[in-house]
């Protein structure tokens, strides 16, 4: 892979845990550099003082060790070879298979020109009423998962991702557990989908800053597929926690002052940069993607889940709803900001109201349910509207539903009509003319 | 001329670097630094002997030291004239649209300006007329716009107009007039001109209060707390509290002749939505395509940080430029706390000492000094023009405690808090009644606007509907820990009131073809109606009863919000909700 013009020193002036400093010329900026072997960047250079980073660290390295420049920044070999295959942070083979011949890519490059994109506007279906008839996703959009991390959230995305239409699946597994790599391997599998996959995985066993890589190595590929051969590529990154962990290592080692929760004072623009890649071309091509946030103890004000909620284009949260013993995609928290774009456009012309009116009552029975918490007695509508709540809550909410939007709003037009008069529902009229059902 | 000062790179850290120069550089200069065969801009942020740090606004990948340095003699400058409108421009004021590669390109800069493009040039002046900066000489029709061309603001003094070009037709770089100075020196003036974006435009004679109101047909900002015309507001929310919704709101809605959208380092497809929908939709004031009156600065989260603050700058000063030929311009900034974060990214490279959360510890009057550049002035020529800004805050974790809210709200006399419990419960726009507020309600000029358009009560009843809310609050709390049958009924009226208030005005359908925009004459005839059957004295059998007869009233007014004003079904509403209202006083 390194160049014919390989710049060779053999001698250190200075360690730390995650970085080493040498005197060397002609140095680029963001330039890659093997250190005894170990892959390392140019982070720092003053004047011919550069310093960089060694990223499974510098345990064992001596000042004599060898110094490689490459002459290139981080790249990846990309082709239609790339399917079904599984790669480190490196973008090295982990299936035992060949490398990947193609063209050569520096990863992390330029973004899409926002007067070339196109407005995002195919719906993405799942089956899952909570994603579709309450926040539908829509080709081109980036929207995570913010979850505990005792919640389902790999096999959530996992469904989504082997129901969704596209063309192809890039999973990006940062500090993924060996065991939930196997799961992601094998659902890929069973599912007789593994050739349109391609994973770049770095596990809990490898060094934590490798992770850095793994976005940039995913939507390099993705851009590939979107740009080039106009493909519908959807890109799984999980956990974007641990990506941001190993961002705040770094900048420790780096000496930055941290801002809010530790976190580097550029996790903003950090985290933009991976999930502005989502985008929809002129030409057809998109990169959707879906990505996992977990949470501590469901604090969404931490740094981490605070930018990343202002970054991406909505954020779902599952919940386990004790009432009903199902885990529910989070009707108040959990929101799809492109939804509008499609639902009533695509999707039937009362999806907007239905939807609406639903989670108005949902709310009320949350508020009819503090009242009961608090020992007060319950009104008629208090109870109409808690057993509505159940329902909805078993027959739209839960995750494990897979029907269609029309019938997830024929469904619950019938809980409607069950539970409501249609003053108390108060949709416009036209609507409640056409969809109310009649009781049989 | 002194030759050009050049340097070469002695150091890179991210996209601050140190260059050694060979002559005199001043604070804020612009450079290039070329990079093989692509030339990567900066500007100068701090000097120390022969070193200068520059802060690049490209990504610095592939740079070495030893890289060549030129300086170009000028701060960051925007280019000023016909064609700005309807243009998309990054940051630095690139036009986004004439770039050919589909991913922006590092070191491709693009022509704001059209310069082929000929304009139908109408002279204002005369030869032997004496005049001054921010003077128009002529006019060009940009769109349905009058666009003047004027005395280039960099010129101080006074000029007799020595020759002027005639009505026809002429490109931006052809000369139009020539003006000579005190000392008998010509200088020529074309239709384009620069202006430096950090420094504001003060070519007009005064700067009075603001005396006006500006309409944004969005009730809970007209009717509770009204922005006015060359005032200041913000908008700080938690994420998906609907910030961007109400931005674009107010860009479609605004009565303002030009709007600047700022979208710094937000999202690219809500700049997307502007670019696919806004030249599909029609300004109901002037009939035309709201395109046409606006102007897109974008510079994305993953677009070069650095630029993120030249965006905000370049935005005002277009503002600035529009102010001074007599327009009504609107900046809406979304978001200023992102700068702030660029600003804080630098800082920290610089090893400045922090201060709260890491931020520079001059931000707050980095933001007092923005925000000071709105205002509605009066012209050398009597004429008048304004600059409202509108920008909104991206408080970290939605706590309203942090510096850039805290500095921000010291800056700006509206403030549209967005409200997480309300966006919850999806109302809409989530502008929290009681938090909010406007300082422009307490104007005297105000005051006597509201008395002399609407009427002499008008401030009364919002006030008094403010109170309704309030107490509505108060009561909601009551009922909460007491229970329903735990307090008086009067607690449930007054929560009733306070929700009617809530659903029918306060509450806002922005994807309703009809109840999206509100014009004033429907917000004042509305809201008069809740606030008589606020006033009503009603009694009710039980908390039931009550709250049975708010929920059907409701549904009503909600009905009457959905139909055209005085249409027949909105008539036939409002004669159900009469009859409803007759029944209940005669039981």
């Amino acid at each position: 892979m390194a160049q014919a013009f390989q710049r060779i020193y053999t001698r250190l002036e200075g360690i730390t845990k995650a970085t080493v400093v040498l005197n060397a010329q002609r140095v680029m900026n963001d330039e890659l550099a093997t250190v005894d072997g170990r892959l390392a960047q140019v982070v720092k250079i003053v004047g011919d003082r550069v310093t960089l980073q060694v990223f499974e660290g510098t345990e064992g390295i001596a000042t004599n060790s060898e110094v490689v420049f490459w002459g290139e920044a981080p790249s990846l070999n990309v082709g239609e070879e790339l399917s079904g295959r599984f790669f480190n942070a490196y973008g090295k083979p982990i299936d035992g298979g060949p490398e990947v011949q193609g063209d050569r890519r520096e990863i992390g490059g330029p973004s899409v020109n926002p007067y070339k994109r196109m407005q995002p506007s195919q719906l993405i279906p799942t089956g899952i009423a909570g994603i579709d008839l309450n926040n539908t996703l829509v080709s081109g959009q980036k929207i995570p998962f913010f979850a505990d991390p005792d919640q389902p959230f790999n096999p959530v995305m996992a469904t989504v991702a082997l129901r969704a239409d596209v063309d192809k699946i890039i999973l990006a597994g940062m500090g993924l557990t060996n065991d939930d790599y196997l799961f992601f391997r094998k659902s890929f599998e069973n599912a007789g989908k593994l050739s349109k996959i391609i994973s770049f995985v770095n596990t809990t066993d490898d060094p934590p800053v490798e992770r850095l890589l793994i976005p940039d190595m995913a939507l390099t590929a993705a851009e590939y597929f979107a740009v080039e051969k106009n493909e519908k590529v959807l890109v799984l990154l999980t956990d974007m926690t641990l990506y941001a962990d190993a961002l705040s290592i770094v900048s420790n080692r780096m000496d930055q002052i941290p801002s809010k929760d530790s976190m580097p004072g550029s996790l903003y623009s950090d985290l933009a940069k991976i999930y502005e890649k989502a985008v929809q071309l002129p030409s057809g091509g998109s990169i959707t993607i879906i990505a996992v946030t977990t949470l501590s103890g469901g604090d969404i004000t931490h740094a981490i889940p605070d930018n990343t909620g202002y970054i991406t284009e909505g954020q779902l949260f599952l919940r386990y709803d004790t009432d009903t013993g199902k885990v529910i995609v989070d009707p108040f928290r959990s929101l799809s900001r492109l939804k509008q774009l499609v639902i009533g456009k695509q999707t039937r012309e009362d999806h907007n109201q239905v939807m609406n009116t639903a989670i108005r009552l949902y709310a009320d029975a949350a508020d009819a349910k503090t009242k009961l918490e608090n020992g007060f007695d319950l009104s008629d509508y208090d109870l109409r509207a808690l057993e509505f709540a159940k329902e909805y809550s078993l027959k739209l909410l839960s995750i494990d539903v897979n029907i269609n939007v029309t019938q997830m709003l024929e469904t619950a037009w019938e809980l409607f009509a069950k539970y409501f008069s249609k003053e108390e529902v108060s949709i416009r009229e036209d609507l409640i003319k056409k969809y109310w059902p009649e009781q049989a | 001329m002194q030759t050009q000062t050049t340097g070469k790179v002695r150091g890179i850290i991210s996209n601050l670097v140190t260059i050694e120069v060979d002559g005199p550089v001043a604070q804020n200069e612009i450079c290039y630094i070329h990079l093989e065969d692509t030339r990567l801009m900066a500007e100068v942020i701090k000097v120390v002997g022969k070193n200068a740090q520059v802060q690049v606004f490209e990504s610095t990948r592939g740079l070495r030291v030893g890289d060549y340095v030129t300086f170009e003699g000028h701060l960051l400058e925007v280019a000023l004239g016909p064609g700005l409108l309807s243009s998309k421009y990054d940051g630095l004021q690139n036009n986004l649209a004439t770039m050919e590669d589909i991913f922006l390109k590092r070191g491709e800069y693009t022509e704001p300006i059209d310069r082929e493009k000929k304009w139908d040039f109408e002279p204002l002046a005369q030869k032997g007329d004496t005049v001054t900066a921010g003077d128009w000489l002529g006019q060009v029709m940009e769109g349905w716009m009058e666009h003047r061309i004027m005395v280039p603001f960099v010129m101080t003094g006074t000029y007799t107009i020595e020759e002027m070009a005639s009505q026809g037709s002429y490109t931006v770089d052809q000369k139009i007039a020539t003006l000579k100075d005190g000392d008998g020196k010509s200088h020529e003036v074309t239709m384009v001109q620069k202006w430096p974006v950090k420094r504001a435009i003060t070519a007009y004679k005064e700067k009075p209060r603001p005396d006006k109101v500006m309409e944004t047909g969005v009730r809970t900002i007209d009717t509770f707390n009204p922005i006015a015309e060359g005032g200041t507001g913000f908008i700080p929310g938690p994420f998906g509290s609907g910030k961007t919704v109400l931005q674009h709101a107010l860009a479609k809605q605004a009565e303002a002749d030009i709007i600047v959208m700022a979208a710094c380092g937000e999202r690219a497809n809500e700049v997307v939505e502007i670019f696919t929908e806004f030249p599909k939709l029609i300004d109901p004031r002037s009939n035309r395509h709201l395109m046409e009156r606006t102007t897109i600065i974008c510079n994305t989260s993953n677009m070069p940080v650095a630029a993120r603050e030249a965006s905000v700058y370049t935005a005002i000063t277009i503002c600035e430029y529009y102010r001074a030929m007599g327009h009504r311009a609107l900046l809406l900034a979304d978001s200023t706390s992102r700068w702030a974060q660029a600003l804080r990214e630098m800082s920290n490279r610089m090893e400045e000492l922090p201060g709260q959360d890491a931020f520079p510890m001059d931000l707050p009057a980095i933001i007092s000094n923005f925000y000071s550049r709105a205002g509605i002035v009066k012209l050398n020529n009597g004429q008048t023009g304004s600059v409202t800004i509108i920008g909104t805050v991206s408080p970290a974790g939605g706590n309203l405690k942090e510096p850039v809210t805290e500095a921000t709200q010291k800056a700006t006399r509206c403030f549209y808090a967005l409200s997480q419990n309300r966006a919850d419960r999806k109302r809409y726009p989530a502008v929290d009644p009681m938090d909010s507020y406007s300082k422009y309600l307490e104007y005297p000029e105000i005051m006597s606007y509201y008395a002399e358009k609407v009427g002499p009560d008008w401030i009364g009843k919002i006030l008094e509907g403010k109170n309704y809310v309030r107490r509505g609050k108060e009561s909601y709390e009551q009922i909460n820990i007491l229970g329903d049958d735990g307090v008086p009924l009067d607690y449930h009226i007054s929560y009733w009131k306070s929700e009617l208030i809530d659903f029918i005005i306060l509450q806002q359908d922005a994807f309703d073809k009809v109840d999206a925009s509100t014009p004033m004459e429907r917000q004042v005839y509305m809201y008069s109606k809740v606030i008589d059957v606020c006033r009503m004295q009603v009694t009710f059998e039980d908390f039931e009863e009550c709250s049975a007869f708010y929920k059907k009233l409701i549904n009503l007014f909600r009905q009457m919000n959905y139909q055209e004003f005085h249409s027949d079904e909105f008539k036939r509403y409002e004669s159900e909700i009469d009859e409803l209202l007759t029944q209940k006083v005669q039981a």
